[in-house]
C-alpha cells in the first residue's frame, strides 16, 4: 500500500512537471496580447500606471504597520523576561516573513500590471 | 535592463534553471559525500576547533535544523522521522539562492517551474504523511468541526490546502526575483560600494526564506499527521 502510493505520487507528479511549462506559454501569450489593446489609450496606461503604483504602496504601508506590531509584542515579551529570548525570536522571525509574503503577492500583481503599460 | 550571465554565452538561457539546479545538486551531493567520509572516521566525535565542512553542516542540520523541528512536531523521534525530506528542501533552497548572489549566475529558485517543483513536492508529501499515519480518517479534517457544517468545510478547506503550495512557491519565487531586480536596480544607480549592502541583504533573505520554506513545511506536516481525538 505504501509503495503504491509513493509510486503513484511519483507519477503525478512528473506528469504535472511535464504539464507545467506549457501552461506557463500559454499566459505570457495571453499577456502579449492584452498588453496591445493598452496601449492604445493613454487613459488605459494611466490606470495601469496609478495601479501598479498605489497597490505596492499601499501594501507596503500597511505591512509596515503589521511587522511593527509583531516586533513590538515581541520585544515587549522581551522585555518583561529576557531569559526567554532566543524562544521569542524563531516565532518573531516567522511572523514577520509571513506579513511580508502578503507584500510579495501585491509585488507580483505590480510587476504584472507594469509590464503592460 | 539585461541580465549577464555565463549561460548567455553558451546560448543556454532559456534552460537557466534547469542547469542551475543541477549544479545545486551535484555540489551538494559531492558535500554530502565528503562530510560522511568525515564522520566515518573514529575520531570525529570530538567535535573540531577549526570551521570546516562537517561543522558547517553538523551546525546547520542537528544544532539548529533537528532542535528546531523537535520544537515543531512535539518529540525527536518524531522529528527524525521527516528529517530527510525536511533537512533535503532546506539544503538545496539555501545553495540555490545562494548560488545567485556569485556573480554571472542566475538562482534557480528564480524562475517559477523550479519553486513550484519544490512546493509541489511538499504537498503531496503531507498529504501522503497524513494518510500514512491516519489511515483514510485523515479526510476528516476536511469535514471542519461539526457534520452539518460539512459542505460548506469542505469548500473551505479544500481551497486552502490548495493555496498552500501555491503560496509557498510564490512567496519563494518573487523573493529571489524581487532581491535580485533591487540589486539590479541599485547597481545600475550607484556603481561602487553601496551594492554590496544589497549582496548583504540577499544573503539574509536567501537563508530566511529557505529557513520558512522548511517551517512552514514541517507546521503543514504536524498539522496533517495530528490525530484526532
Amino acid at each position: 500500500m505504501n509503495k503504491l502510493f509513493a509510486f503513484m505520487s511519483v507519477m503525478v507528479l512528473a506528469v504535472l512537471a511535464m504539464i507545467a511549462p506549457e501552461v506557463f506559454a500559454e499566459g505570457g501569450e495571453a499577456v502579449a496580447g492584452a498588453g496591445q489593446a493598452a496601449s492604445d489609450g493613454g487613459l488605459g496606461k494611466m490606470g495601469l500606471a496609478i495601479g501598479a503604483g498605489l497597490g505596492i504602496g499601499m501594501a507596503a504601508g500597511i505591512a509596515g504597520i503589521g511587522q511593527g506590531l509583531a516586533t513590538a509584542g515581541a520585544l515587549n515579551g522581551i522585555a518583561r523576561n529576557p531569559g526567554a529570548a532566543s524562544k521569542i525570536q524563531t516565532p518573531m522571525i516567522i511572523g514577520l516573513a509571513l506579513i511580508e509574503s502578503l507584500v510579495i503577492y501585491a509585488l507580483a500583481i505590480t510587476f504584472l500590471l507594469q509590464a503592460k503599460i | 535592463m539585461g541580465h549577464y550571465s555565463w549561460f548567455t554565452h553558451f546560448d543556454l538561457v532559456h534552460y537557466d534553471h534547469i542547469i542551475g539546479a543541477l549544479i545545486v545538486f551535484v555540489l551538494l551531493f559531492l558535500a554530502a559525500k565528503k562530510v560522511q567520509s568525515n564522520i566515518s572516521k573514529p575520531e570525529s566525535v570530538i567535535p573540531g576547533e577549526k570551521l570546516s565542512l562537517t561543522n558547517v553542516f553538523e551546525i546547520l542540520s542537528i544544532d539548529f535544523l533537528l532542535n528546531l523541528l523537535a520544537g515543531i512536531f512535539g518529540s525527536k523521534k518524531a522529528a527524525k522521522t521527516y528529517f530527510p525530506l525536511l533537512a533535503t528542501s532546506f539544503f538545496v533552497i539555501l545553495f540555490s539562492n545562494i548560488l545567485g548572489l556569485l556573480p554571472g549566475f542566475l538562482p534557480p529558485t528564480g524562475n517559477f517551474n523550479t519553486t513550484l517543483a519544490y512546493a509541489l513536492v511538499i504537498f503531496f508529501m503531507y498529504n501522503y504523511y497524513g494518510i500514512k499515519e491516519n489511515g483514510w480518517g485523515y479526510l476528516k479534517h476536511f469535514l471542519g468541526p461539526m457534520i452539518y457544517l460539512a459542505p460548506l468545510m469542505i469548500v473551505i478547506e479544500v481551497i486552502s490546502h490548495l493555496v498552500r503550495p501555491l503560496s509557498l512557491s510564490l512567496r519563494l519565487f518573487w523573493n529571489m526575483t524581487g532581491d535580485h531586480l533591487v540589486l539590479g536596480i541599485f547597481t545600475d544607480l550607484t556603481h561602487i560600494i553601496i551594492p554590496v549592502l544589497f549582496i548583504g541583504l540577499g544573503l539574509f533573505v536567501s537563508f530566511l526564506q529557505a529557513f520558512i520554506f522548511t517551517i512552514l513545511s514541517s507546521i503543514y506536516i504536524s498539522l496533517s499527521i495530528a490525530h484526532e481525538h
